[in-house]
């Protein structure tokens, strides 16, 4: 391995977390190449000198952007939004009274899609949820990624993934050769650049995390840090989603119960665990 | 093995399907406009039918208001898979008793997904 690779492997892990196999020096250069081209540096080593050299926040932004992975689709799994509506939002709105509040966060929401979906789920529970006032928080490390999703504009391609065509015709419309997420829909979602290593702490408490797929690519402490705090990021009754391939077992307040495409977390677990 | 009846006026268009849904395990008929899709029907109606707009003779719509008025024409699930995408299409379509409608380009996933939502797989 590169001493160049070995610097970018230790670089990507403290800036975002991300675990980077020894094994894939060829991903990472196909990944970087554009910016290599960009910035005329004829190989990695140079690449990481320039970041390192002149601590090029931009530069650096765009080195993360490049290994993280925005794959994503509407509905993805579909088990989680099955779920939402049939199971957990009718449990919390029969234990919440005054005021009727509830707070989602999709935590690295790529380029939309997850938040988005989850704004029409909620939009198909309608006229249950008239009077109450629904947050749905969306966040994610990758700058690019989310000016995706605030445009809410989606290719032919990406729109019918995950998207039934009766879904299709009531959330989003015709743009320019696209399809863009209706105005309803977009108004929404609020739209947040958050790196999961930093502190979010005080953004709580959240009904509903969804952070699928993402702590797989982390660094077994790192994982278990980020864990923790989106854990304590819930309300005492809220839930987690994880995706179905993420296991929490090193840790015993995280036993996750598998449902279908997803592992969920329910908060009073913890209660009685601990 | 579910029977999956593909009605299209390109040959290629024909074989990529026939490509992807046989990868599913599904068996496949085709047929190269709605005329000839219709006496295949009649013959042995399939589970679903993957159906193309534009088509000589008896074009998507038109097979597809005819299949419905046949004895046990409402059974198979019809998804159309046509270029024209405007939504205006796309709701004449699901009004002439379309279950789904996929606009090309297409790949598995996208079949895959809409033949899961309606029940096919």
């Amino acid at each position: 391995m590169s001493l160049a690779f070995a610097r970018l492997r230790r670089l990507i892990g403290s800036v975002a977390g991300i675990s980077l196999g020894a094994d894939k020096l060829y991903f990472a250069q196909s990944r970087l190449e554009p910016i290599m081209r960009a910035h005329e540096c004829r190989d990695l080593a140079m690449l990481m000198r320039l970041i390192e050299k002149h601590e090029d926040e931009a530069l650096l932004q765009r080195v993360v952007e490049a290994m993280t992975n925005n794959e994503t689709s509407f509905f993805r799994d579909r088990v989680p939004f099955e779920k939402l509506r049939q199971e957990w939002l009718p449990e919390l709105m029969a234990r919440r009274g005054e005021p009727r509040r509830l707070r989602i966060w999709s935590a690295a929401c790529s380029t939309g899609q997850e938040p988005y979906s989850i704004a029409m789920a909620l939009a198909e529970s309608e006229p249950d949820l008239e009077d109450w006032t629904i947050e749905i928080l969306a966040t994610d490390i990758s700058e690019l990624a989310l000016e995706t999703a605030r445009r809410g504009v989606y290719s032919q391609f990406e729109a019918q993934r995950g998207l039934t065509t009766a879904r299709l015709l009531r959330h989003l419309e015709p743009f320019k050769g696209y399809w863009r997420v209706n105005d309803a829909l977009r108004a929404r979602v609020a739209f947040q650049k958050l790196n999961l290593l930093d502190e979010f702490r005080d953004a709580g408490p959240y009904d509903i995390v969804f952070c699928r797929n993402v702590l797989m690519y982390f660094e077994p402490d790192v994982r278990r840090d980020v864990m923790t705090r989106l854990f304590g990021a819930l309300a005492e009754d809220g839930v987690l989603i994880l995706g179905a391939a993420e296991t929490m077992e090193f840790d015993e307040r995280f036993t996750t119960s598998t449902s279908g495409d997803c592992r969920i977390l329910p908060r009073r677990r913890r209660a009685a665990i601990a | 093995m579910k029977q999956i009846l593909v009605v299209d006026d390109s040959a290629v268009i024909r074989k990529v399907a026939r490509r992807i849904l046989e990868g599913m395990q599904f068996s496949t008929v085709e047929a190269e406009n709605g005329r000839k899709a219709l006496v295949a029907c009649e013959q042995a109606m399939p589970d679903a039918i993957l159906l193309d707009w534009n088509m000589p003779e008896m074009d998507g719509v038109e097979f597809l208001r005819a299949l419905r008025k046949m004895p046990g024409g409402a059974g198979p699930k019809v998804v159309f898979c046509t270029t024209e995408n405007e939504a205006s299409h796309i709701a004449l379509a699901m009004d002439a008793g379309a279950d789904e409608y996929i606009m090309k380009p297409f790949d598995q996933h996208v079949v895959r997904s809409k033949l899961e939502d309606i029940g096919v797989i």
